[in-house]
C-alpha cells in the first residue's frame, strides 16, 4: 500500500473498524503478512485456534510473561523458606525427635510446591491480565459472521479506525484484495 | 449409540504417515457441533439422569456417613490400636492417584508432543479436579477434629505456635493444595477458548451471560493466542514436576516414617507410577461408556483408547516392579522386622487382600500385551475396572498389613471398617460421579480449539514436520513460504 493520504475522518466517530472474514489458516496467515507489511500496528487476526506462525505473521514480539512466571518462582522459593526457618527455627522453636529446627533437606518440598504455585499463579494472572480480560465486551463480538465463526471455524483480521493508516474506503479494498470473503464495519458504542 | 459409525483402523503404524486423529469426514464446524450439541441440547438420554440420580443418592450417604462422624466422632470407624490408618488414608491416597493421569495427559504428554492427547484432556483434567476434591475430604475428616483443621495452614495465631514443617503430614498439605490451584488454573486455561464457543453459539440469554463471564469475553485474538501458548506451556512445564512431586510427597506420609513396610526408599517413584496407572485405568473405565454414549467415536478413536492401554501396561509392569522390590529388599536387607511384614503381607491376614492386589495389578494388565484387548473397548473397561481393584487394594495393603502386626504380638490387631466407613467409600463414589456427570452436562467435554489444531485442515497435512513448533497446529509449508521470500 502507498502513502496514506492525510484525508481528515472520513468515518464516523461509531466506527471501530473493519473486520474481514478468511476461508482458510492460509489465507489467513497470507493476509496478516500483508497487513502488517502495509504499516498496520492497530490490528489483530482472530482464530478458533492456535495457529503457530501467527504471531510471526502478524509480527507479535515475544510475550515476557515467562519473566513474571520466574517471578513467581522465585517469590515461592524465597517465600517457602524463609517461612519454614522464620516459623519453625526462628519465632516457636521446639524440639522434635531431636531434629534440626532448620535444614535444608526436610525444606525442599514445601518450598519446591510454593515455587510451582506462585509461579503458576504469576502464568495465569499474567495471561489474563496481559491479555486485558475480562473483557465482557468488545466491538468484534457484536459481528454477526463473527458470532456465528470466530470460535468454530472463521478466520478474521480486524483493522482498528484508531490506527494512523485506516482509511475506511482505502483499507477495505485493500482487505478485499487479501482474499476476504467479506469485509464489515464494526461500531463501536 | 444408535448409529455406530463404521469407521476406518487408525491404530494401524504406516511408516511416514502420520494416523489420522479425527475420523469419520468431520471439519472444524462438525466438531464444534458434535461436542457442543452434548451441552445444548434440551434433554440428555434417560441414562443421564438414571446416573445422576444414584450418583446424587450416593453423594447424599457422603453427607451423611460425614455428618454422623462430626456427630458422635471418630469411634464410628473401624480404627483402633494398632490400626490407626484405614479407609479414610487409604481412599486419599486412592482419589489423589486417580488424579495424576489427567495431569500427565494435559502436562507432559503435552511436552512429549503427543498431539492424541487433545482429544482426552479436557475429560481426564476434569476427573483430575474432580478426584482431587474426593481425596481431600479423607485427610479432613480423619482427624478426629476436623473443625481445627485450619491448624494445618500457617496463619498468624493467638495461640502463637505454628505448625511443624518437619512432618511429611504438613508437606501434603502443602503438595494437595498446590496440585488442586495449579490443575484448576491448568483446566480453566485451557478451556476459555471452548466456553467462548459456546457463549458464541449460546440462543439463551442465561447461557451468553454464564458463559459470557466464564470466557472471560476471549475471542480468539491472535495477541491473544500468542500469550495463551506462551502460558499453556510454562503451566505445561511447571505440573509436570508438579505431578511427579505431589505423590511422592504421599508416599512421604509412609517412607519417613519408621514402620518396617513404610520405610522405603522406593516409594516415591513406586508411588507416582501406581498413580498414573490407576489414573489411567480410571480414564479408560469412564471414557469408553462416554464415548459410546455420546457417539463421540470419530474425536475419541480406537487409537486413543489404544494408546492409553498401552500407557496403562508400562506402568502396570513399573508397579509389579516395585511390588518385586519391597520383596527383594526385604530379603536382601536382612531385617527380620521387614522379612516378618512382607511375609505377614502375602500370607497373613490380610493375605485376600495382597493376592486381590496382585491378581488385578500385576496379572490383568498383562492382558494388555494383546492388540485385541487394547483396541476392544469393553475388554478395555473390564481390565481397567480391575485395575482400579486392585489399586485401592494396593493402598490398603500398604497401610492396614504394615500396622496390623507390630514388633510387640500382644499388640497386634485385625482392622475391619465399619458400615459408616463403606458408607463414606461408596459416597465419595458418589460425589465423584455428580461432578463428573455435571460437567459432562455444561461443560465443554472435548478441548475443541486443541482437536481442531491437530486437523488436516490446519495445515498438518503439507508437509514433513521441521523438528519445532510441534505442538498444536503447526503449519509447515509457511515456513517454506517464508523463505522464498514471498513478500509483498
Amino acid at each position: 500500500m502507498s502513502e496514506p493520504t492525510a484525508v481528515a475522518v472520513v468515518a464516523g466517530p461509531r466506527c471501530w473498524g473493519l473486520l474481514a472474514e478468511f476461508e482458510s489458516v492460509d489465507t489467513l496467515l497470507a493476509a496478516a503478512e500483508r497487513v502488517r507489511d502495509a504499516g498496520f500496528v492497530k490490528f489483530d487476526a482472530f482464530a478458533p485456534f492456535p495457529i503457530h506462525g501467527l504471531d510471526e505473521a502478524m509480527g507479535i514480539r515475544t510475550s515476557r510473561l515467562p519473566l513474571v512466571v520466574l517471578g513467581g518462582g522465585v517469590t515461592g522459593a524465597c517465600a517457602g523458606l524463609l517461612l519454614q526457618w522464620w516459623t519453625n527455627a526462628f519465632d516457636y522453636r521446639y524440639l522434635v525427635s531431636g531434629k534440626p529446627y532448620f535444614g535444608l533437606p526436610v525444606a525442599i518440598p514445601v518450598t519446591f510446591e510454593l515455587t510451582v504455585l506462585l509461579a503458576a499463579i504469576g502464568a495465569f494472572v499474567g495471561l489474563v491480565v496481559a491479555n486485558r480480560l475480562p473483557e465482557l465486551y468488545h466491538p468484534v463480538l457484536h459481528n454477526a459472521a463473527f458470532q456465528a465463526r470466530a470460535t468454530t471455524d472463521g478466520f478474521f483480521v480486524a483493522v482498528e479506525a484508531g490506527d494512523p493508516r485506516f482509511d475506511v474506503a482505502r483499507t477495505r479494498s485493500f482487505l478485499e484484495g487479501l482474499g476476504a470473503v467479506r469485509v464489515d464495519e464494526l461500531e463501536d458504542d | 449409540m444408535s448409529t455406530v459409525p463404521i469407521l476406518p483402523d487408525n491404530t494401524i503404524e504406516a511408516p511416514g504417515a502420520r494416523a489420522p486423529l479425527v475420523l469419520g469426514g468431520n471439519d472444524f464446524a462438525s466438531v464444534t457441533d458434535k461436542v457442543c450439541s452434548i451441552v445444548e441440547r434440551p434433554r440428555l438420554p434417560r441414562a443421564w439422569y438414571v446416573a445422576f440420580t444414584i450418583s446424587c443418592a450416593l453423594t447424599a450417604l457422603l453427607v451423611a456417613m460425614v455428618g454422623y462422624l462430626f456427630l458422635a466422632g471418630i469411634g464410628v470407624w473401624g480404627l483402633n490400636i494398632p490400626v490407626g490408618w484405614g479407609f479414610d488414608i487409604t481412599n486419599f491416597v486412592f482419589w489423589v492417584g486417580i488424579g495424576h493421569a489427567g495431569t500427565l495427559i494435559s502436562a507432559i504428554l503435552f511436552l512429549f508432543r503427543q498431539k492424541w492427547r487433545t482429544g482426552i484432556n479436557r475429560f481426564a483434567e476434569a476427573m483430575t479436579i474432580f478426584a482431587v476434591i474426593c481425596a481431600g475430604i479423607f485427610p479432613a475428616i480423619h482427624t478426629g477434629r476436623p473443625w481445627f483443621d485450619y491448624w494445618l495452614f500457617p496463619y498468624p495465631n493467638q495461640m502463637s505456635v505454628w505448625p511443624n514443617f518437619r512432618s511429611p503430614l504438613l508437606w501434603d498439605v502443602f503438595a494437595v493444595s498446590t496440585y488442586f490451584t495449579v490443575s484448576l488454573m491448568f483446566w480453566f486455561t485451557g478451556m476459555l477458548p471452548d466456553l467462548a464457543t459456546l457463549r458464541d453459539r449460546a440462543t439463551t440469554r442465561g447461557r451468553r451471560i454464564v458463559y459470557g463471564i466464564l470466557s472471560l469475553g476471549w475471542r480468539g485474538s491472535g495477541r491473544h493466542w500468542h500469550r495463551y501458548e506462551r502460558v499453556y506451556l510454562l503451566l505445561a512445564a511447571l505440573a509436570a514436576p508438579l505431578v511427579l512431586s505431589v505423590h511422592s510427597v504421599v508416599s512421604f506420609d509412609f517412607a519417613v516414617a519408621q514402620l518396617p513396610g513404610w520405610h522405603s526408599t522406593i516409594f516415591p517413584p513406586y508411588f507416582v507410577a501406581g498413580a498414573i496407572f490407576s489414573g489411567f485405568a480410571m480414564v479408560i473405565t469412564l471414557l469408553v461408556p462416554v464415548r459410546a454414549f455420546f457417539g463421540l467415536e470419530e474425536i475419541i478413536t480406537t487409537r486413543h483408547l489404544e494408546n492409553m492401554a498401552k500407557i496403562t501396561l508400562a506402568t502396570g509392569l513399573m508397579v509389579a516392579y516395585s511390588y518385586g522390590v519391597e520383596f527383594f529388599m526385604a530379603w536382601y536387607s536382612g531385617n527380620p522386622l521387614e522379612q516378618f511384614v512382607l511375609a505377614n503381607r502375602a500370607m497373613g491376614p490380610y493375605a485376600w487382600a495382597f493376592w486381590i492386589m496382585m491378581c488385578c495389578n500385576v496379572a490383568a494388565p498383562q492382558a494388555f500385551w494383546f492388540k485385541k484387548v487394547r483396541t476392544t473397548p469393553w475388554t478395555l473397561v473390564g481390565v481397567s475396572v480391575l485395575i482400579n481393584v486392585g489399586m485401592w487394594f494396593e493402598r490398603f495393603v500398604i497401610i492396614v498389613t504394615s500396622l496390623h502386626r507390630g514388633a510387640l504380638p500382644s499388640s497386634w490387631g485385625y482392622y475391619r471398617p465399619t458400615w459408616v466407613e463403606l458408607g463414606t467409600l461408596a459416597g465419595s463414589f458418589g460425589l465423584f460421579m455428580t461432578l463428573f456427570l455435571l460437567f459432562l452436562r455444561y461443560g465443554p467435554m472435548i478441548a475443541m480449539a486443541e482437536v481442531k489444531s491437530v486437523m488436516p485442515a490446519a495445515g498438518l497435512e503439507h508437509g514433513p514436520h521441521h523438528g519445532h513448533g510441534q505442538y498444536w497446529g503447526e503449519i509447515p509449508h509457511q515456513h517454506d513460504r517464508r523463505r522464498e521470500g514471498a513478500r509483498p
